[in-house]
């Protein structure tokens, strides 16, 4: 009897891996695969204001394209990414390049450009929701510096609202940007760097044509953490423009929370859920695929 | 790359020329960091007519904390005029439980996929990581369905679950990553020791977990509090969490425009975040870098 319940035990034991990681996993399981191919069967079928399991199709994702709400909103996250990646990319290489420079006080400097990163999108959009505040804000400030025809009505602005976008989620992302090529440019092998400079090369030459192309990977990790922050971006377009004047500066995933829950059109909004998931696989998947096969060698 | 001056002693009058420009740049971008908020800060201590007359930029006359007292107590939220205070414990009452859950979810299972592999451990790790980068549209349909058929909309418990979930992909990222630096000799050795599966987690690995517990905790702990598509997609009214509120209060268009009474209301909502930065912002930052850093 003793033999039987030792090699219970022993079973048991053996299994234990697998039930402790059964939970989680099959939340993940079912709360993101399962549900995933939940919004991907609801964007084929009929769906309107109730859920409907009757398939059409394609109808939902043609009737998607046609909108012209989709299309700007497509469009305004091609022109909101693309900036925003650009301008973040070059303002945290800049500044990790220059904090890189032996600055006395860089702890208390990179405290001050990282801060905005723990605050929330919300706040960042409701306080430069004021400073942009077209009668209130910096545009008076600047004009009673005296430069009376200054300007800056970019959230009341069709054409501008989606910078004014751009602007406010530069500023919470510039500072992690920093912080990722900071650390990789510590990371620099130091005897390349000594060759090059006993070899006579500039401070400049050295960043330009030596250490920030060996950083090639920290570019992809940053274009993909950004694009990934500029395709999920919802709260700060809901606190900064909602979304307007009109739909101008909507983005999908406004778009998506539009129509599933304002608008009683749920298969659209599937349909729209479903292309944002294809937009970042698209970019995901050969990163993760990378990142992944690198760490089995190591 | 920081001794590069070192290596090369500069041409002085250059250098000095040098310097001068990198302060100089590194300085307003601080100004640029820094100006939203002070804003925020200055403006929520001034009266409407301060704000109505005066410049932006200005420095308020006195500090007067009426707008804060009026955010966290009767500011109005909808038709709700409760102030924050009650969205306030919404979010505490959501945000305690479900960092704890996703932790200790997240530990275990970042301790088996690291020192317990077994045949197919490796896809579901990439399976549990593709997790991190889903765009949660795609399933927050599905969700408040479900949430509907388990009763729990509108309920902080749904809010839990819905968070604990979502939150382990990163988690178990975070401990597979430092659990893979642990030497799997140490694991073997105390298996010949007659160590089972959680003798070795809570005698060998746990002692050694702090720094990254408390770099899971805080991400958790900022990416919740801070959530507001979970927020506004599974709750109404009264069970809002504090980010939602914050929103409807300062979108409220009943009444005079309070841009003091918005700011202090953005200024609370982001303190305790704010706080676990100021307090333990290296361990913030090592989360934020190490999603992106290869394990």
């Amino acid at each position: 009897m003793a033999s039987v319940a030792a090699r219970m035990a022993d079973r048991l034991e053996r299994w234990m891996p697998k039930i402790v990681i059964a939970p989680g996993f099959l939340a993940i399981l079912l709360f993101v695969y399962g549900f995933i191919i939940w919004t991907a069967y609801i964007s084929f079928s009929k769906s309107r204001m109730l859920p409907n399991y009757d398939l059409i199709g394609l109808r939902q994702y043609e009737r998607l394209f046609q909108m012209d709400r989709w299309n700007v909103a497509f469009t305004n996250l091609l022109i909101f990414g693309a900036t925003f990646i650009l301008v973040s990319i070059i303002i945290g290489v800049l500044l990790a390049i220059l904090l890189d420079q032996r600055i006395r006080i860089e702890g208390a400097i990179r405290t001050i450009y990282l801060y905005p990163m723990a605050i929330s999108f919300v706040i960042t959009g409701t306080a430069w929701k004021w400073i942009m505040n077209p009668s209130l804000g910096l545009e008076t400030v600047v004009r009673s510096w005296g430069w009376e025809s200054f300007s800056f009505g970019w959230i009341v602005d069709q054409n501008m609202a989606v910078y004014a976008l751009v602007m406010a989620a530069v500023w919470q992302s510039s500072g992690f940007v920093m912080a990722l090529f900071l650390s990789a440019l510590r990371s620099v092998d130091q005897d390349i760097i000594k060759a090059a400079s006993l070899d006579g090369a500039s401070t400049a030459k050295i960043y330009l044509r030596i250490i920030l192309p060996s950083m090639r990977p920290v570019f992809m990790s940053a274009v993909v953490i950004l694009s990934h922050l500029a395709i999920k971006s919802f709260d700060l377009v809901v606190a900064l423009t909602n979304g307007g004047p009109g739909y101008s500066s909507t983005l999908p995933a406004n778009f998506m929370y539009e129509m599933t829950f304002r608008r009683n059109e749920i298969g659209v909004g599937a349909a729209s859920a479903i292309i944002m998931l294809a937009t970042v696989v698209a970019i995901m998947v050969p990163y993760l695929y990378s990142e992944l096969r690198g760490s089995k060698n190591v | 790359m920081s001794n590069l001056d070192i290596v090369r002693p500069e041409n002085s009058s250059f250098h000095w020329v040098g310097r001068l420009l990198i302060w100089t740049i590194l300085l307003l971008f601080c100004l640029w960091f820094l100006m939203p908020a002070y804003v925020v800060i200055s403006t929520s201590l001034k009266n409407l007519e301060e704000i109505r007359g005066g410049s932006l930029l200005a420095l308020p006359h006195e500090l007067n904390f009426t707008a804060w007292t009026h955010a966290w107590n009767e500011a109005c939220i909808g038709v709700q005029c409760s102030g924050l205070k009650p969205y306030f414990w919404n979010s505490v009452m959501m945000v305690v439980p479900a960092v704890l859950f996703s932790t200790m979810l997240g530990a275990l299972t970042g301790y088996t996929l690291t020192k317990w592999r077994f045949r197919g451990s490796n896809i579901i790790f990439a399976l549990i990581l593709f997790g991190c980068f889903v765009p949660f549209q795609v399933v927050i349909l599905p969700m408040a369905q479900t949430l509907g058929i388990l009763r729990l909309t509108n309920t902080v418990y749904g809010l839990i679950l819905v968070h604990s979930v979502y939150g382990l992909a990163f988690t178990t990222l975070f401990f597979r990553n430092y659990y893979v630096t642990i030497p799997d000799e140490l694991i073997r050795a105390a298996t010949i020791d007659g160590a089972g599966f959680f003798t070795i987690f809570f005698r060998i690995l746990l002692p050694i977990s702090p720094p990254i517990i408390v770099v899971a905790v805080i991400w958790q702990f900022t990416q919740i509090w801070n959530d507001f598509l979970f927020g506004v997609s599974f709750t109404t009214g009264g069970s809002q969490p504090l980010m939602v509120a914050l929103n409807n209060l300062v979108n409220t268009t009943t009444g005079v425009k309070q841009y003091n009474v918005d700011m202090a209301a953005a200024l609370i909502t982001a303190a305790p975040t704010l706080l676990v930065y100021i307090v333990a912002g290296r361990y913030f930052v090592r989360g934020l870098t190490a999603g992106s850093v290869k394990g």
